[in-house]
């Protein structure tokens, strides 16, 4: 159709094709005045964190960023599964255990580390180093992402698989939650992650 | 920028990563609008990470940023403002 269409052209609309070209505009103007009122409700960044390392070394980078995204602002879960769960087993958080054996960057060679004892040696040598740095314990990294609202869930599959009890996490974790939630959460999250 | 112009410190000293910006952000969120927090952290990271933590921050703005020593020690003072 060419820009110098008559205006008698109008004369085409019937006026109940007008009524029903108006009744399709609001009903668009609704949906799109709709989806903006749910975008903004959902704007809140989100990150996820799949925690499933316990040992001393590993369960530092989850908790560190869990608990400074959560100061960015950001809505976060850390879902604990298998030996991350030691992390949030109120006991067990406090002598997480560390080994040379397999890890090339440690001093001692592996037939030294190997021997009796040496595990328990080489997590103390550690502690002590995390506490000679000003670094903070992993429990009260724990404590500071639950008081900032981190959501740190103990994967319930793996608390029965390892015998262990709701009450033997710190106060606050959530527990009774499986694979579907976690999935669901990373979903909608910006940022997943899996330590 | 001068101490006097600070409404509220904060003293993180002798506190490493990432507990500077999470203690800053907790005490941010304490603040009234207008009001400027000075944070005092011996940890040499935290000149990046509360720059970044204001710079994604809706209504904090990073004012000043200093390094100075006491007794010898390195320390960084960090001063940010809470928007009206």
């Amino acid at each position: 159709m060419s820009a110098d269409t008559p205006p008698s052209s109008d004369d085409e609309f019937s006026p109940d094709d007008l009524a029903t070209l108006h009744a399709q505009i609001e009903a668009l103007e609704t949906e799109v005045s709709d989806l903006r009122s749910e975008v903004d409700e959902g704007s809140a960044d989100k990150m996820v964190i799949i925690a499933t390392k316990g040992t001393l070394d590993m369960a530092y980078p989850p908790l560190i960023l869990a608990s400074t995204a959560a100061a960015f602002g950001y809505d976060v879960t850390v879902f604990h599964t298998f030996w991350g769960l030691e992390i949030l087993h109120e006991e067990n958080s406090k002598d997480l255990g560390l080994s040379s054996v397999g890890n090339p960057n440690m001093p001692l060679p592996n037939a030294i580390a190997a021997l009796p004892g040496m595990d328990r040696m080489t997590a103390r040598m550690m502690r002590n180093r995390i506490e000679d740095n000003d670094v903070a314990s992993v429990e009260e990294l724990i404590e500071t992402s639950l008081a900032s609202g981190v959501d740190l869930q103990a994967c319930q599959m793996t608390i029965d698989l390892l015998g262990y009890d709701e009450d033997d996490f710190y106060d606050g974790v959530t527990t009774g939650v499986g694979a579907a939630s976690a999935f669901q959460d990373m979903a909608d999250a910006d940022i997943q992650l899996l330590v | 920028m001068s101490t006097e112009t600070a409404t509220e410190t904060l003293d993180v000293k002798g506190q490493n990563c990432p507990m500077p910006v999470i203690k800053t952000k907790g005490a941010f969120d304490g603040l009234a609008a207008g009001d400027v927090l000075e944070v005092v952290s011996t940890d040499s990271g935290s000149m990046s990470d509360i720059k970044g933590w204001a710079e994604s921050t809706d209504g904090a703005e990073l004012v000043d940023q200093e390094e100075t020593t006491e007794d010898g020690t390195s320390v960084y003072k960090h001063y940010v403002r809470k928007a009206e």
